[in-house]
């Protein structure tokens, strides 16, 4: 399963990366994040576009599944 | 969870303009009751850094904000010492903000409250600054990065929190180490305690909501995202009431305090300003709030910020507020500030093709 790795990345870039990735359309992908601002941000941006997806939380780090 | 954000970023928006403008009645300069930029610049005169003696004050407000985002950043857990994406780099382009910040006289949040009190100059100010800013989203588009950051020591994150305090500790007993101005800007300020409250209060929902002036700007560019773009709407709104209230809004161009009125000097300011913030991923009062939660790049772009305050002054770098006395007019830009500002430009779109050439051949 393709991996996005957004960890360390300074905003926009890891929603720049999802954004990149939704557009390339190879479902599911995982999207890792180790920060809540991106978090958020990726999770904001999903969201209003409609596209699915599961996250889980661990250790301050997040785990992204975007299936659609 | 998006209506939880939106009303976090129109409440720190709501705190930011009214702060903004009571700040500036309770004693602070002119338009000026929040300018990251002229605080920090004031902060470098307090420590010498730089001798203009009209524009030395350590200002509760920059503590105020760090040292909020430090405490809700330990509560909230968030607080994470990283760093290490291109500090250098970011050092320098800190150094260039606070020039074209201090040939414009202000940063984004006073060009909004100067905006918000009718100087037209900020209006015309608005368009470099959103000019930069997408030039700055072009680059981003381009695979513009400056490289991850990576976990730090604790303590490397609590360096420029934690200097926070020995700094409001010599402000509040004045102590002979720092300067004071006696005349000028510098010398006008609101009670440090009621700056320092209403600032800590800044820092923490700023922390919470991620409010940022040059974001708000470019999510509404790159992903048609208006969150962020709400808070600077906020500020602007509030404030400008607040004026009204307080008589204290006047639509000119001639006249307004602490401003000049070089229109293409102005864009130019803001433009350096606005290009800068998106690179660095953030406008300076957000770096000053990463800053608080552990980020020792934003540390070093603060101190950047700084450093480029020092040398705006020592080398007659930053203009002056026009003034008209007997019929000689003094003030406004200065020939060194002109070609820095160019020379700004210029070096800030190399380090934006630089980067983004490096992430596009990593890729």
């Amino acid at each position: 399963m393709k991996t996005v790795d957004t960890r360390g990345l300074s905003c926009p870039e890891p929603v720049l990366l999802v954004r990149k990735a939704i557009m390339e359309g190879e479902y599911p992908f995982v999207v890792l994040v180790d920060d809540a601002t991106p978090y958020e941000n990726i999770r904001r941006y999903a969201t209003n576009n409609g596209h699915k997806f599961e996250v889980v939380e661990e250790d301050g780090e997040y785990k992204f599944t975007f299936t659609e | 969870m998006k209506k939880k954000n939106l009303i976090a970023v129109i409440v720190t928006g709501v705190l930011v303009g009214f702060a903004g403008v009571f700040l500036m009645i309770k004693g602070n300069p002119g338009n000026m009751g929040f300018c990251i930029a002229c605080f920090l610049r004031d902060i470098a005169g307090a420590l010498k850094l730089h001798t203009a003696p009209v524009v030395q004050y350590a200002r509760p407000e920059v503590i105020g904000i760090i040292f909020g985002s430090f405490l809700i950043s330990l509560i909230t857990r968030e607080f994470r010492a990283r760093g290490g994406s291109s500090p250098l780099t970011r050092f320098f382009l800190g150094f260039m903000v606070m020039i074209g910040a201090l040939v414009f006289l202000g940063c984004p949040l006073r060009m909004v409250l100067r905006m918000a009190a009718g100087d037209l100059n900020a209006w015309i100010a608005l368009i470099g600054f959103v000019i930069g800013v997408f030039i700055g989203t072009l680059f981003l588009r381009n695979g513009f990065s400056l490289g991850r950051t990576y976990a730090k020591n604790p303590l490397e994150g609590a360096i420029v929190p934690v200097l926070q305090i020995p700094l409001f500790i010599m402000l509040l007993v004045a102590s002979p180490l720092l300067a004071f101005s006696e005349k000028g800007p510098g010398s006008m300020h609101a009670n440090i305690w009621l700056a320092l409250i209403l600032s800590l209060a800044v820092g923490v929902i700023g922390q919470r909501s991620r409010i940022c002036m040059a974001g708000g700007f470019r999510d509404v560019f790159m992903i048609k995202e208006f969150h962020l773009f709400w808070g600077n709407i906020a500020i602007l709104v509030v404030a400008l009431v607040y004026n009204l209230i307080n008589s204290s809004f006047k639509l000119s161009i001639a006249g307004q305090p602490i401003a000049h009125d070089e229109w293409l000097w102005n864009i130019l300011g803001m433009l350096i300003v606005g290009l800068g913030s998106v690179l660095l991923g953030g406008c300076p009062m957000r770096q000053l709030i990463l800053a608080g939660t552990g980020n020792t790049d934003s540390g070093i772009a603060v101190l950047g910020l700084v450093a480029g305050a020092a040398f705006a002054h020592n080398f007659g770098l930053a203009s002056g507020g026009v003034s008209i006395v007997d019929g000689v007019r003094t003030g406004g830009t200065t020939a060194n500030g002109r070609i820095a500002a160019i020379v700004c430009i210029v070096v800030m779109l190399i380090i934006g093709f630089a980067y983004s050439k490096k992430a596009a051949k990593s890729k």
